[in-house]
């Protein structure tokens, strides 16, 4: 489902039904208090991690704290950067989801295809499982995968023993996300292709996804974002730097004896800063995307 | 199949066609990798932890199967009743501020107004954040001395001077419940815009005409017709709160249990003989999650009526 821009029910309702012309605009000043206030929680904690991860010293530890740092300095990030679990984990974190990400969008491309393109049985039941899939709480498959990768397949602790409970995650989104996408593009896109005698599955690869390119994008990031989010597989199914995701290199700051406030708040911007700016760039297809299916469906 | 792709009909076949009447059995093997992939990776795990919960020790190479004792285990102990009595507060309550925010913002964003746009950006913000990130995020705002939300909360007197909502079972699970709130709430709000934007323009002009006011708009028109796209964001919220784990591990040390967390400190913080009940925990979690789904799906069939 697309959300378009569009002047709302909601507005011409109110247009045609009488409002008072004068006096004080009552509905514009609630409005505009309602914006201000859910702008204003959604970015506050994001100011406040910032705002803590460039104070420094005595600042950090200040009570009550600073609204605006007085200090400014790199300290916290040097530190965050200078240690070495930190940027293995990151890194970790960046080859898992990409990798993930990869063969979601592959595998769930050709399902989605024939899902949104070709008439077949089973349709239904192909959606269907793949939706009932997201709702199996993660905690409930992680002690075959555990049995299984400690023993006959001996992958605990590498990439692979997260990138594969990983599509899970992964590929009910793209397999969804693309459906929507394809359901909506106009046939003739591949009509040419086909004429020309190509199979369907060329007429996917070298028309259809080439010219879709920014949807597949942005199916590509919220897939990115489901594995990125994953924390439980990370704890279970990793014990050290060598697989561990960032998201439980980040759990663990806390452990120690005292709590590095400043570095758990710069960690915490340069995990999320490059996803939120992405986020922000392609709001609009995002926003199509988590909500496909839940509207048509 | 094949006798259809050889009388090809003078009249060029729409791509439609060509798609439905010559790809034989190309739908099936494109979607296969799909399915093997779920059923590999998702519905054997499930059977198998199934399978585990009989076993009296899965860890061991020698186990034997023990029937229900491992569910009359769990069931009996207390403290996976506080876990579940923990795993169901919170749903409710997040689940329903959730629906009552995001419906708040869904019709805020659904009118055409200047800063329209901001508003959508901002609250893509807090879904970007992983849990985990999030959860560290308002540790750090709960934290008694240098938190801000502790200070407001201190000013106002909802707190001690001194105090934090972490300090008690109910505080963090408090805590959880907002922080969870806070980033899951634009996931409802975009859901639920979208579906206010397929409601058909004119039922809002017919009910003007009609002289209804925007009070009576909302709950007859709004309401009924928002109640598909409802119930699909309600049961997502749900399920996925039921699951809860990441935000008590981080705000509440591991040591306030939900569902989720009572199976994973089973599983992994005890003795291997613990591993089995938590197992089973993880199961009993995902039949209670099964019988919700049922019971919303059920909900939906009414509702279509």
């Amino acid at each position: 489902m697309t959300v378009k821009e569009q002047v709302s029910p909601d507005a011409k309702a109110r247009a045609s039904t009488a409002e008072p012309r004068k006096g004080i605009p009552w509905g514009k000043i609630g409005r505009y208090t309602a914006v201000v206030l859910v702008v204003f929680v959604a970015l506050a904690p994001l100011y406040w991690s910032i705002a803590t991860s460039v104070k420094s010293g005595i600042e950090l530890n200040a009570s009550p704290p600073t609204l605006f740092p007085h200090s400014f300095s790199w300290e916290n990030y040097l530190s965050d950067l200078a240690l070495s679990t930190f940027t293995r984990d990151l890194l970790n974190t960046t080859i898992i989801a990409t990798i993930t990400t990869f063969l979601a969008l592959i595998i769930g491309i050709l399902c989605a295809y024939a899902v949104a393109r070709m008439k077949f049985h089973g349709k239904a039941v192909v959606l269907g499982i793949t939706l009932s899939v997201t709702m199996i709480p993660l905690i409930a498959m992680v002690a075959p995968l555990y049995v299984f990768f400690t023993g006959p397949f001996p992958v605990y602790n590498t990439y692979v023993a997260l990138i594969i409970p990983d599509l899970v995650i992964s590929l009910p989104v793209t397999v969804w996300f693309m459906t929507s996408f394809f359901r909506d593009l106009p046939p003739d896109l591949e009509e040419a292709a086909l004429v020309d005698g190509a199979t369907p599955l060329r007429a996917l690869w070298e028309v259809i996804v080439p010219l879709t390119a920014p949807g597949v994008f942005a199916a590509a990031i919220l897939t990115f974002i489901g594995v990125y989010n994953d924390f439980i597989f990370g704890l279970t199914l990793t014990t050290d730097e060598n697989a561990q995701p960032i998201t439980v290199g980040v759990s663990r700051f806390a452990g120690e004896h005292t709590i590095p406030w400043g570095e758990i708040a710069a960690a915490a911007v340069i995990v999320t800063i490059p996803l939120a700016i992405v986020v922000l760039f392609l709001q609009r297809r995002i926003v199509s995307g988590l909500t496909a299916g839940a509207v048509k469906g | 199949m094949a006798t259809q792709a050889v009388e090809v009909p003078i009249r060029r076949q729409s791509l439609r066609e060509r798609l439905d009447l010559g790809s034989g059995f190309t739908p099936y093997f494109l979607v296969l990798p799909t399915i093997i992939v779920i059923l590999a990776v998702a519905a054997y795990p499930i059977l198998n932890s199934i399978w585990l919960s009989f076993l009296d020790n899965p860890l061991s190479p020698s186990s034997s199967f023990t029937g229900l004792s491992n569910y009359a285990q769990v069931l009996g102990s207390s403290e996976f009743r506080t876990a579940v009595v923990t795993t169901f507060g919170f749903t409710i309550i997040a689940v329903a501020l959730e629906t009552i925010f995001g419906l708040g913002i869904a019709l805020l964003i659904n009118a055409t107004f200047p800063g329209r746009g901001l508003v959508r950006a901002a609250i893509l913000v807090p879904w970007a954040f992983p849990t985990v990130i999030s959860a560290q995020i308002w540790y750090l705002m709960y934290n008694d001395r240098t938190g801000i939300v502790s200070y407001l909360l201190q000013r106002i007197h909802v707190l001690a001077p001194g105090d934090t909502l972490l300090r008690t079972s109910n505080g963090i699970i408090a805590a959880s419940i907002i922080t969870d709130v806070w980033k899951t709430t634009p996931f409802m709000a975009l859901l639920l815009l979208a579906g206010l934007q397929v409601i058909p323009h004119e039922l809002y002009e017919a009910a003007g005409v009609d002289g209804s006011n925007r009070f009576q708009n909302f709950w007859q028109i709004t309401m009924p017709m928002l109640s598909g796209p409802l119930i699909i964001a309600l049961l997502f919220r749900t399920l996925a709160s039921l699951g809860v784990f990441d935000l008590l591990y981080i705000l509440g040390g591991n040591q306030v249990q939900s569902m989720a967390s009572f199976s994973y400190n089973n599983m992994f913080t005890r003795s291997t003989f613990d591993f089995a009940p938590g197992v089973t925990a993880a199961v009993i979690l995902f039949v209670t999650g099964l019988i919700i789904s049922v019971l919303f799906v059920l909900w939906m069939r009414v509702n279509q009526r």
